[in-house]
């Protein structure tokens, strides 16, 4: 096995989910499109560490695993914060913050 | 080895149709069920790179939890399940030269850095009780922050979702 195939499959995930972060609309598709990213950050760091021989990868890929548990768990709920108070979740309506 | 490119191959092609119907579906209920087909390939390619625990810690956090947390996400923010327009921007083809420029320039850089490099073929599959001493050991300060991290995660969703 080659290392650029595991790098070169996680270089391809990594654009559709930039794909799908820069395209959708609904926010709850914005976050599975990071979700995506995240796990193409992790298999680049999961075939480093056997790569390298070493466990630091697997460590961090622990990590990130976790963190993106979080993130989501908040991100969600923010989502649903704003369909409560606006009765949608389309990102383009949002434009509160526009200066 | 062959048995494993073969494998990887397979793998590898349903996660990439799973992930691009993740961006393209018009069902948002099918982009998550698609999404359990991109994580769980990914599980099957950490025990190709010999990461078992890494591959089960993705299967009960991401295809278990996070999954259930996306779906009551979707119930919660529709009224209705099935196709749906509106799910993409005005503008979603800029997200088409984006995506392949990026693509592009990780691969020019990938391709030649690393060219023809193997994996060492031999090499002894890295144990759960090296990753635990990794992270006992020198990485024990992230995972104290970790662990706020989820606390403040954990408390931040409550305050948010609260209905008050």
């Amino acid at each position: 096995m080659l290392v650029n195939q595991f790098l070169i499959l996680a270089a391809i995930l990594f654009a559709i989910g930039v794909y799908g972060v820069v395209a959708r609309r609904n926010a709850v598709l914005v976050l599975m499109s990071i979700e995506l990213i995240l796990n193409a950050v992790n298999l680049n760091l999961v075939a480093f560490a056997m790569r390298n021989g070493s466990a630091d990868g697997h460590t961090f890929a622990l990590y990130v695993i976790a963190v993106a548990a979080a993130e989501v768990g908040v991100g969600l709920g923010l989502v649903l914060l704003i369909f409560r108070n606006r009765r949608t979740i389309a990102l383009d309506e949002l434009s509160e913050m526009k200066g | 080895m062959v048995a494993q490119n073969i494998g990887f191959g397979i793998i590898a092609l349903m996660m990439v149709v799973g992930a691009l119907r993740v961006v393209t579906t018009t069902n948002v209920v099918h982009a998550a069920l698609w999404l359990v087909v991109v994580l769980s390939g990914g599980a099957a390619q950490y025990v190709l790179l010999g990461a078992e625990f890494i591959a089960i810690t993705q299967v009960l956090v991401y295809v278990g939890a996070v999954m259930v947390l996306f779906l009551f996400g979707i119930m919660l923010t529709r009224t209705r399940i099935g196709r749906e327009g509106g799910l993409n921007n005005p503008h979603w083809k800029w997200g088409i030269p984006v995506a392949l420029l990026t693509l592009a320039a990780t691969v020019l850089t990938l391709v030649s850095s690393f060219g023809g490099e193997k994996l060492p073929e031999d090499a002894a599959p890295i144990s759960t009780q090296a990753v635990s001493d990794q992270i006992f050991g020198p990485y024990l300060l992230p995972f104290w922050a970790l662990s706020f991290v989820l606390l403040a995660a954990v408390i931040g969703a409550i305050v948010l979702a609260r209905k008050d």
